[in-house]
């Protein structure tokens, strides 16, 4: 190919390719001279902009990529993994579900409703935009200390924010989590997933093909919201990220219910040959991408793009992340069905451009070319950094002497179900609309979500999972530990566990001590994946996740999905009747470091987390598993945060929307010498445990089965009663733990902002 | 039988409607597009649920001006019986068909959530699957769900029996606690004159359906269909 | 002294409200009209000795709580 011409200067006078330009764009010294070398001259301002976020670690994962790589992507039922919109999984009888979680982060800091509005709005984008109608939201939320003044503030925003988007747009938000720690003071996360269900025949793709097709453009108009969002999520915060402002967008739930609506319907009708949302990046990013996975070339006249701002420039254009905006290229001869659709659903669209085979982005404004660059070098010759990274150092087993004395079991049980952590998210979730869509068959407040598939008996089951506090002990662990926990949560409402999504929320990656976090928690995750055949199929990596130094813990968000056949078996974590018995499934040593009791009773955050056998994960799960389809449980529950004595409260907990309450009263093991102290084996967090109800009846086929499956299983008690009590240790009513539960979040939002 | 639901574009529940309808019927109800000027022959008219223009304005504020709106208001007057759900009861006090209006949640927070309703009266196709007193179970699922009339509207729609549905305790007691809104003589649904419209803030068909929950919403739409034939 | 603050996004910032009621405005017929912004008026009781000590309050409480100035902009009115 002959050196390329350099593009016309466009009307309106643009700024200089200055070394200070270059450095505002988040482009390197190294970097800005290998696009010069790349195009064989200087970029102009335009062709800066689309470098820096095409370069951006937001859209070309520069330092996580090679790391990534090692995590297991594959399965037979996996249909599509990462690296389209979303990730896609077989569910049977020629169905697929769609899913992926995404960040927010730093735009839910600077303005929380926006912020996490557009999040919903931009991970329902990526779903529907390959065929799949959206059925659930989920999301996972980590605010800093309740104590910060600013925390409360952020709560109420980021919650108003998420429902206001997904209730309006009619998809229920079924679940989530939302816990606390300081290390999120000026740092909070969003991470939203959305699952959507498509005909596993009818997925849309966004390689653009086929040379002289139409490129349109469907939406709202562009404006100059959002510029440079994608540089911004990638750049530490300053204390003066209050100057960074201008960029936040609004979000428009309305609009995208119609362009959801208009989307779905076209696609019914065969006239898409690709299509990509814009997101991270706009314009951009969307139109190169296409061309890119097409092997193709765009052109686009920048004067047909709907724009609701005057006098906007082709950097502008290209560089704005408005949102409620989709690109899609059509088959030939299509237009005017795709005209009819979109004026019925009154979404404004207009045919921006077409493919072309140059392997070039063309962009074109009045009557000159404003922007020449060749796609394959943007995306494929983007920078990739073998960051240096430090593994923490191992740090020291807790020994039992550590431990100050403990508190009476049943005063630590109150305190800790009524902790931020632990306490009922319910002033939270009965914001969400959860029931829209009526297929919600379990709501918040379980292990998992559950959802039917419309129109059949087939049940999807939902969770985010990840525990930063082992994240931050031991990375590796950690990152195995936030899979398994999300692997357990969906065997625990009889879900067969099918595929993950990630959320990898991280401080700096050019700190080695957060970059050995990130190698650590991705290694793990790997080892977990391919140790439970529960592979990755899409995700997000959030790094920069710190302000003045000071990094958030370690949060590799899990979000898991897993299948109940039509005709299976679903368990919940309430008990269900009095006299039954309570079985406690896997071993228990009693580990309490990094534990929540260690944390929230003890005030330390010392000690390693307990060790994780990923073989046991497997054979405990399938067991329990095995159980509930059986109909041998009437109630099941992982244990957790807060050990097997949360665990318990939790279930006699979830009986009291129902009215009466039904307790539970349990024998701890006698005492012996050596066997770890009382609380250890009350709150401590040992790995791949389940509690299950059943009637006595049915215990000895339970143990049975236990014993052949080579899978440990104790009888440690009976529902019954009004009270949570452990024998020769006290007692404390359901009803005061139900206070202490429910009281914390309202009391604590109740203070004024 | 025959049922007609009006689609307006932001209305979200009008699937779930026409899925709780067929149950009840046997076979789907007509979908009506908010632009029609005409709608097919009917026996029922379902406002559904959602949030018609993003509710950018006022709850129904705009919806209640569609072409649709102006045939279902005529056909209201003529008597066919009008179901208006959540944002329906919202487009339906725009539309003149209902008095009063739903005001902001007293929280400023959008509430999803059972609630238990006290049948009020029983006497109408809507509600004679109940008794007067009766407590039954549905969630609601808005932010500006808040009933306001004035006090001599009120008055009325007491003296005139045409008060529906109010928020309660499960034991069937009238107590801030149990109404998730602060709508005024804890209010959750009203009929017009003739008891053909009812508008209410909760939603039958999210319990309409064992696996959902409860089956208060099925014992309804049963009836309000056996009724019409 | 009463204070009436108006409160509107600021230019550029996108108005879905607007947008919408725009919209509907068209649908019922009244053309003409070009684009349409929403927004909001406060009504403030002020006790205060002179219009200057009033604009400065008021612009505080904006500044702290009636107005997003991350997206919103607003304007102040004075009435003795």
């Amino acid at each position: 190919m002959s050196a390329p011409a350099a593009p016309a200067a466009p009307a309106q006078a643009e700024p200089a390719i200055t070394a200070e330009l270059v450095a505002s764009h988040g482009l390197s010294d190294e970097e800005y001279a290998r696009i010069e070398a790349l195009l064989g001259r200087a970029p102009n301002f335009t062709e800066l902009g689309i470098f820096s976020v095409m370069w951006s670690e937001h859209c070309s994962y520069k330092s996580s990529r090679i790391w990534l790589k090692t995590l297991p992507t594959e399965a037979p039922w996996v249909i599509c993994g990462p690296g389209e919109n979303a990730g896609i999984i077989d569910i049977g009888d020629g169905q697929a579900a769609v899913f992926k979680m995404e960040s927010h982060n730093h735009p839910s800091y600077i303005e929380p409703y926006q912020g996490a509005a557009t999040g919903v709005g931009g991970i329902l984008r990526d779903i529907f935009t390959m065929g799949a109608r959206p059925i659930a939201n989920m999301n996972a939320l980590r605010f800093g200390s309740p104590d910060e003044a600013k925390t409360r503030h952020l709560i109420a925003g980021v919650v108003a924010g998420i429902g206001g988007y997904g209730n309006c747009i009619g998809v229920p938000t079924v679940g989530g989590a939302c816990e606390f720690h300081a290390a999120y003071d000026g740092n909070n996360l969003v991470n939203a997933m959305t699952v959507g269900v498509a005909d596993a025949g009818r997925i849309f793709y966004s390689a653009a093909a086929g040379v002289g097709h139409s490129v349109v453009y469907a939406g709202s108009g562009t404006g100059r919201d959002g510029i440079h969002g994608a540089t911004m999520a990638s750049a530490e915060f300053a204390s003066d990220s209050e100057a960074k402002r201008p960029t936040v967008q609004v979000g428009d739930p309305f609009t995208e219910k119609l362009v959801l609506e208009a989307c779905l319907e076209l696609m019914a009708t065969d006239a898409i040959e690709a299509i990509q949302d814009m997101g991270a990046a706009g314009l951009t990013c969307s139109s190169v991408e296409m061309a890119d996975k097409g092997g193709t070339g765009i052109e686009l006249d920048l004067d047909r793009v709907p724009v609701r701002e005057t006098d906007m420039t082709p950097y502008e254009i290209m560089l704005s992340e408005s949102q409620e905006r989709m690109l899609m290229v059509l088959k030939p001869g299509r237009e005017e069905v795709a005209q009819r659709i979109f004026d019925k659903w009154q979404v404004d669209s207009a045919i921006i451009g077409r493919v072309t085979d140059s392997g070039r982005l063309v962009l074109k404004a009045g009557n000159a070319v404003v922007g020449d660059l060749p796609i394959r070098p943007l995306v494929d010759e983007a920078p990739v950094y073998e960051r240096p990274y430090l593994e923490p150092a191992p740090r020291a087993p807790l020994a039992p002497a550590d431990l100050p004395a403990d508190p009476p079991p049943m005063q630590a049980l109150a305190r800790l179900v009524g902790s931020p952590d632990l306490c009922s998210k319910r002033w939270i979730w009965e914001q969400y609309d959860h029931m829209v869509m009526t297929d919600t068959v379990q709501r918040p407040g379980g292990d998992a979500a559950v959802v039917r598939v419309h129109g059949t008996d087939k049940r999807l089951a939902i969770t985010t999972d990840c525990t930063p506090r082992y994240c931050v002990a031991d990375p590796k662990l950690g990152g195995a530990q936030a899979v398994a926990e999300a692997w357990r949560n969906l065997s625990a409402v009889g879900a067969k566990p099918l595929a993950i999504t990630d959320c990898l929320n991280f401080g700096s990656p050019e700190h080695p001590e957060v970059m050995g976090q990130f190698v650590g928690c991705v290694l793990g995750m790997g080892e977990a994946c391919r140790a439970l055949d529960f592979p990755v199929i899409s995700g997000n990596v959030s790094f920069y996740n710190e302000t003045n130094g000071h990094p958030i813990l370690p949060t590799p968000t899990i979000g898991g999905v897993g299948l109940i056949a039509g005709s299976g078996r679903m368990a919940t974590l309430a008990f269900k009747a009095a006299d039954e018995t309570v079985l406690l499934i896997g071993a228990t040593e009693g580990h309490l470091g990094a534990s929540l009791y260690l944390r929230d009773i003890l005030g330390s955050e010392a000690g390693v987390p307990p060790p994780l056998d990923l073989a046991a994960e497997r054979r405990n799960g399938d067991f329990v598993r095995g159980l509930i389809e059986r109909g041998l449980v009437s109630a099941c529950h992982d244990v957790a945060d807060g050990g097997l004595l949360v665990a318990l409260a939790e279930m006699a907990l979830a009986t009291c929307p129902a009215g009466e309450p039904i307790g539970v009263r349990i024998a701890p093991p006698a005492p012996a010498d050596d066997a770890a102290p009382l609380a250890a084996w009350l709150f401590g967090e040992d790995q791949a445990r389940y509690v299950v109800s059943a009637p006595a009846a049915d215990v000895p086929t339970i143990m049975a089965a236990a014993r052949a499956a080579d899978v440990p299983a104790q009888a440690i008690g009976h529902t019954g009663g009004d009270a949570l009590t452990l024998d020769g240790r006290g007692a404390i009513s359901i009803t005061e733990l139900h206070r202490a539960h429910e009281g914390w979040l309202p009391d604590y939002m109740a203070a004024p902002i | 039988m025959k049922a007609a639901v009006v689609v307006f574009p932001g209305s979200n529940c009008d699937r779930d409607v026409r899925v709780a309808l067929e149950a009840s019927m046997g076979r789907p109800p007509a979908m009506v597009w908010h632009a029609e000027s005409t709608l097919p022959e009917s026996d029922l008219i379902v406002l559904p649920g959602g949030f018609s223009y993003g509710d950018y304005l006022r709850s129904g504020a705009m919806a209640a001006h569609a072409p649709a709106m102006r045939e279902v208001v005529a056909r209201a007057k003529a008597g066919v019986p009008v179901l208006a759900i959540c944002n329906g009861f919202q487009i339906a006090t725009e539309a003149g068909l209902l008095p009063g209006l739903l005001m902001s949640n007293a929280s400023l927070r959008f509430v999803c959530k059972d609630v238990h309703l006290r049948v009020e009266h029983s006497q109408s196709l809507f509600t004679d699957c109940f008794r007067a007193g009766q407590v039954v179970r549905m969630p609601v699922a808005h932010r500006d769900g808040n009933y306001f009339a004035e006090a001599e509207v009120l008055d009325a729609l007491e003296d005139e029996d045409r008060i529906a549905f109010r928020y309660c305790t499960p034991a069937g007691e009238l107590a801030d606690g149990a109404n998730p809104n602060g709508s005024i003589r804890s209010i959750a649904g009203i009929f017009n004159e003739t008891r053909t419209v009812l508008g209410m803030m909760p939603h039958p068909e999210r319990l309409a359906d064992a696996e959902l929950g409860g089956e208060d919403g099925k014992t309804m739409l049963d009836r309000i269909v056996a009724a019409l034939g | 002294m009463k204070a009436k603050v108006h409160i509107t996004l600021k230019p550029g910032v996108l108005d879905p409200q607007g947008k919408a009621i725009g919209r509907a405005l068209a649908s019922l017929g009244f053309s003409g009209v070009g684009e349409v912004r929403q927004g909001k008026l406060i009504e403030l009781d002020l006790q205060a000795d002179d219009a200057e000590s009033a604009r400065v309050e008021v612009r505080a409480m904006c500044d702290k709580l009636l107005a997003n100035t991350v997206i919103e902009t607003y304007t102040i009115d004075l009435e003795p």
